[in-house]
């Protein structure tokens, strides 16, 4: 039987198969997940992710289509191959979950989050903030003699950069609003 | 032209609609309306349970023996909470339900109002889906599309939660046919390159196995045909899980047995050393792979499944094909005639020996007695004496169910029901009413322990008021006798609150209740004390004396691989150790 030379995992419809599912490196994904816009959905979402013990790295939601009632959830998550396949499989299961884009491997993605950050400072330190956040094309949306709120779009990391750069200068809150993503492309 | 009605009545019309024809519920303050209209209509036969619990698990007997999903109706609050081991059981077995609660008014819900429990969110992740309806207009779509989802795909429970001011509330009702098709519509069709494969490596493989499971049962009776006429065509051996038992028979040639913890020698030596193990409908429970490291090491694996979180959930396979059962087999099968009907005809001769070979250990050998009832004796003689006849048979958790999936023969599908996934103690009884009200003609016995079987006895009351002659088989050890096993191997022998102290007399209990009951203990009486119990026309308590400290033999240790089973007492001395023990 041997002989057939089978190779694991190629008989499946998806490409991601290919890669060695055994695998024991923890991959992060952003899942685009599209729901119908009734109550409990989101509950039902994050409960299977308590209950059978996957990780969320963050999550955003919101309707996306009134008419149509359906709101779409942006997760990132992490795990091994196997299990992010666990997920996307037991995401789709729901019954009120019409659709599950694994952003990550289908192709080029665009993802972007709104970071507000709260420096407090005075003298040199808060000029210097106030230049780096122009550097990162930050917006001042609010400022006190001793502080700047400033607003940033960016991807995740570039969000995490513009933290540590603040963070000796004073930074004193910070509100994240987790990752939007959408496929690239029409 | 529409209808208008209050919600109570839409619930009665929707369930008429959904050709309904038995309840298993229990009223309370919250479903009042909904019983006012049961009372005042003959179509649907509403049957009072004593315990929520019980009423569950008699509509997965009623779902299980007729492939129809079971119906019940509670109360909110503690009626709702009851019925969430059912749910449960229903939803890891894959059985169909509808099952309506009562809720508060919309007005008083969040309140904490009296009786008043977050139905939806307690049942959320026990259900296949459940629903909240705040809206009468909303009711009876919300109905029939509740029936859609429990029983489609993968079937399983589903929960209606309908708050009081929604039941007294008129609106217009729609039928079946007026609502827009629902959005779930799970695959059905499996990939036909993928089942194109699958019937290359059936035609190549010189140590091919069928491993089935209960989705052949959930797919109905045409996909035990299919399986039949598969196995029988290709003379590849099939072995079933406790789930599948029925879907090949027993007696047909290509049977070696089930397979698992407390499966066949001969069967799980067969999964181990297959070069092409074809999964149909099972999902490799725990009990049945044992260590996944050594899980069959040198098989290609396909897996036929309508659930894609069942494919490479437990074991990576090679060949998934995510549909239905019956469709699935279907092509395979018009694929495979269409290509000559091949299959290795020399290698499978020598399948068949080594096989042969493995079954003549004779796994299921145990020391019989002459004075005392052997556990396995009973069922024997229990197997001889109603075989051939229309028999349906549950059982509750334990030793006992373990030995009646060895000791019991089922040629047919749905002919056989008891709790796999769950484990649920207490669900043979109810479960056994609910297959009566099924087939009131047909003789349905329950294979019981004392200790499971004291969980819901208070059902007993159920079956005599509706006058159904259940047969309780009940092998009484005086023990929890699976718990008492284990303690042996891997506690040191101390039998830690295993035992069934005060037991009720069981005679008593039946006259109790308004039935019969018997109890045997001399192995030469045992045939007469049976075939009293199939004769009486009611219920029937038999309550047989069985040797005490019998083990459930052969049984992978846990942490084990397949070919390190353990065939008797003799070869349990430290047989599971280090990271075995910390498992169930």
């Amino acid at each position: 039987m041997n002989a057939l030379n089978i190779q694991k995992g190629a008989s499946s419809h998806s490409a991601y198969d290919l890669r060695d599912p055994n695998a024991q490196v923890e991959e992060s994904h952003t899942l685009a997940v599209l729901v119908e816009n009734e109550p409990g959905v989101l509950a039902r979402v994050i409960g299977l992710f308590s209950g059978r013990g996957y990780n969320i790295d963050s999550l955003t939601v919101a309707e996306v289509d009134h008419t149509g009632h359906q709101s779409r959830i942006t997760m990132v998550t992490s795990g091994t191959p196997a299990v992010i396949e666990q997920i996307k499989a037991q995401l789709g299961r729901i019954v009120p979950v019409h659709d599950v884009h694994d952003l990550t491997v289908e192709g080029p993605s665009v993802e972007r989050e709104l970071g507000l950050f709260k420096v407090r400072g005075q003298g040199d330190k808060r000029v210097e903030a106030l230049r780096i956040a122009e550097i990162f094309r930050a917006n001042v949306v609010d400022s006190t003699l001793e502080s700047f709120v400033f607003e940033l779009v960016g991807t995740p990391s570039k969000l995490d950069a513009f933290a540590e750069l603040m963070r000796p200068l004073g930074l004193a809150d910070l509100a994240r609003t987790g990752v939007a993503a959408l496929a690239r492309g029409a | 032209m529409s209808r208008i009605m209050t919600g109570a009545r839409m619930v009665i019309e929707a369930l008429r609609d959904q050709g309904v024809d038995t309840v298993f519920g229990y009223p309370g303050g919250a479903v009042l309306p909904i019983y006012d209209e049961l009372f005042q209509q003959n179509d649907i036969t509403h049957v009072l349970v004593r315990h929520e619990q019980g009423a569950v698990h008699m509509a997965e007997g009623y779902a299980r023996s007729t492939g129809k999903p079971g119906v019940v109706l509670v109360t909110s609050g503690p009626g709702a909470t009851n019925a969430v081991t059912g749910l449960t059981d229903a939803l890891m077995d894959s059985i169909p339900l509808v099952v309506l609660s009562g809720q508060v008014p919309t007005f008083l819900i969040g309140t904490d109002g009296f009786q008043e429990a977050d139905t939806v969110g307690i049942t959320r992740p026990c259900t296949k889906h459940n629903w909240l309806v705040k809206d009468t207009a909303k009711l009876s779509e919300t109905i029939h599309k509740a029936f859609h989802v429990a029983t489609s795909g993968r079937p399983g429970p589903v929960l209606i939660d309908i708050p009081k001011d929604v039941q007294f509330a008129e609106d217009a009702y729609q039928g079946p046919k007026q609502i827009d098709p629902p959005r779930y519509q799970p695959v059905r069709k499996g990939d036909v390159t993928a089942i194109t494969r699958l019937v290359e490596l059936i035609e190549q493989a010189e140590r091919p196995i069928l491993y089935t499971g209960g989705g052949v049962i959930n797919s109905g009776p045409g996909a035990s045909q299919l399986l039949r006429e598969l196995a029988d065509a290709t003379g590849i051996p099939v072995t079933s899980t406790l789930m599948g038992l029925g879907a090949y028979p027993a007696s047909g040639r290509n049977w070696i047995g089930m397979l698992g913890m407390h499966g066949l020698y001969e069967a799980n030596l067969a999964m181990h050393g297959c070069d092409l193990m074809v999964n149909i409908g099972a999902r490799f429970d725990d009990r049945i792979t044992g260590r996944i490291a050594e899980f069959s090491p040198g098989s290609v694996k396909a897996h036929i499944d309508i659930d894609p979180s069942s494919i490479n959930k437990v074991i990576h396979v090679d060949i998934p094909i995510i549909g239905d059962v019956g469709h699935v087999l279907e092509d395979l099968l018009k694929i495979w005639k269409s290509r000559g009907r091949k299959v290795n005809t020399a290698a499978l001769g020598k399948w068949w020996e080594q096989i042969e070979g493995w079954k003549s250990k004779n796994c299921l050998f145990y020391r019989g007695s002459d004075t005392i009832i052997k556990p396995q004796f009973a069922l024997e003689r229990l197997e001889a004496l109603t075989k051939g006849r229309d028999r349906y048979v549950t059982t509750e958790v334990g030793q006992h169910q373990m030995w009646a999936a060895q000791f019991l023969h089922f040629d047919e599908p749905n002919r056989w029901m008891t709790s796999g996934g769950l484990g649920t103690m207490g669900y043979g009884l109810p479960a056994s009413i609910g297959v009566q009200m099924a087939h009131p003609e047909s003789l349905v016995i329950n294979v019981a322990g004392d200790a499971s079987w004291l969980m819901n006895m208070q059902e007993m009351g159920t079956a005599v008021q509706f006058r159904l002659p259940v047969k309780q088989f009940i092998l009484n050890n005086e023990r929890l006798g699976m718990v008492r096993q284990w303690q042996q191997l891997l506690h040191g022998e101390r039998y830690s609150q295993s035992w069934s102290d005060s037991l009720p007399d069981f005679i008593k209990l039946a006259e109790a209740f308004g039935c019969k009951g018997a109890q045997v203990q001399d192995p030469k009486d045992l045939d007469d004390a049976i075939q009293q119990m199939i004769d009486y026309d009611g219920p029937f308590i038999l309550d047989v004396l069985v040797e005490k400290h019998e083990n459930c033999f052969p049984m992978i240790p846990s942490g084990k691989p397949h070919n390190e089973m353990l065939l008797g007492d003799a070869e349990t001395q430290g047989a599971i150790q280090g990271a075995g023990a910390a498992l169930v």
